[in-house]
């Protein structure tokens, strides 16, 4: 079934604080063939938080993770994230567009510090793929 | 050691990356996507994919540490779209992803770089884009 649009504009409740471990560090930045030796985290490392709050979106609108593609996915900082940090991340649905049998949802992560200093901006487009489309082949 | 010239135009050399299930399964684990489509290929084609696919954030960070080798700073934007699956085999091999970037501007100390990724010919990123604050003296 294609998603209601009606979600757009919906913002999702924050993920519980997420503090940020340097032993989380260094196995992201070892899963990518790379070493973490201080300083700001890898670039892409709040994907951490970010797909946690995709997945309180998903579960909220009843979307299974294997039906979601990643279309697309930036992040925007405002300061770099590094170990200590105690982050918070919420996500808004920003549009809803139906192609090909497929949805074409886009986000808007929030990720805050424990002052509530927006620390990044996370944006990512969805495609969810509804099980009624699904080819045989 | 002093900070490299950054200038437009400027072509950084060209990095290549092997990916393989095994990397999959660890990236799963570090990033908590814990998606099958990225490890189990009866899900994936189930779901019309050719077969399991790396997760596009495994590919993004691989875009993250080519632009961190060819250029030392602070990134401060980062982004691209998925627009053709990076299929992983399930073999010892796996396949190869190749970042070649360009410089498209250096301006305030921060230098945007475009990128072109691609796997075995065909561009698996649109767009790839990376802003980073160039570090040490000079920049």
């Amino acid at each position: 079934m294609p998603l209601d649009p009606s979600i757009v504009g919906r913002t999702y409740p924050p993920t519980a604080p997420y503090p940020v471990a340097e032993e989380r560090v260094r196995e992201f930045a070892a899963a990518l063939g790379t070493s973490y030796d201080g300083g700001p985290a890898p670039a892409t490392f709040p994907i951490v938080l970010a797909f946690e709050a995709m997945g309180t979106f998903l579960e909220a609108e009843g979307l299974p993770l294997h039906r979601i593609v990643h279309g697309e996915q930036r992040f925007a900082y405002e300061r770099p994230v590094v170990p200590g940090d105690v982050l918070t991340t919420a996500l808004t649905v920003t549009s809803v567009r139906s192609i090909g049998g497929a949805d074409l949802v886009a986000t808007r992560s929030e990720v805050t510090d424990a002052g509530g200093a927006l620390v990044l901006t996370a944006s990512a487009t969805l495609v969810h793929r509804p099980a009624d489309e699904e080819g045989a082949a | 050691m002093s900070a490299p010239e950054v200038a437009a135009g400027q072509e950084l050399p060209a990095r290549t990356y092997r990916v393989t299930r095994a990397d999959l399964v660890r990236y799963a684990g570090a990033s908590g996507d814990r998606n099958p489509i990225h490890w189990s290929d009866r899900v994936a084609t189930a779901v019309g994919l050719p077969g399991v696919i790396a997760h596009g954030m495994y590919t993004q960070g691989l875009l993250a540490r080519a632009a961190a080798e060819a250029l030392p700073g602070e990134v401060v934007e980062i982004g691209c779209k998925f627009t053709a699956p990076v299929v992983v085999p399930d073999d010892d091999e796996g396949v190869e992803v190749t970042f070649a970037g360009t410089v498209a501007s250096v301006e305030d100390g921060l230098a945007t770089v475009r990128f072109e990724a691609t796997c075995g010919g065909t561009k698996v990123l649109g767009a790839p884009r990376v802003v980073v604050r160039l570090a040490g003296p000079g920049a």
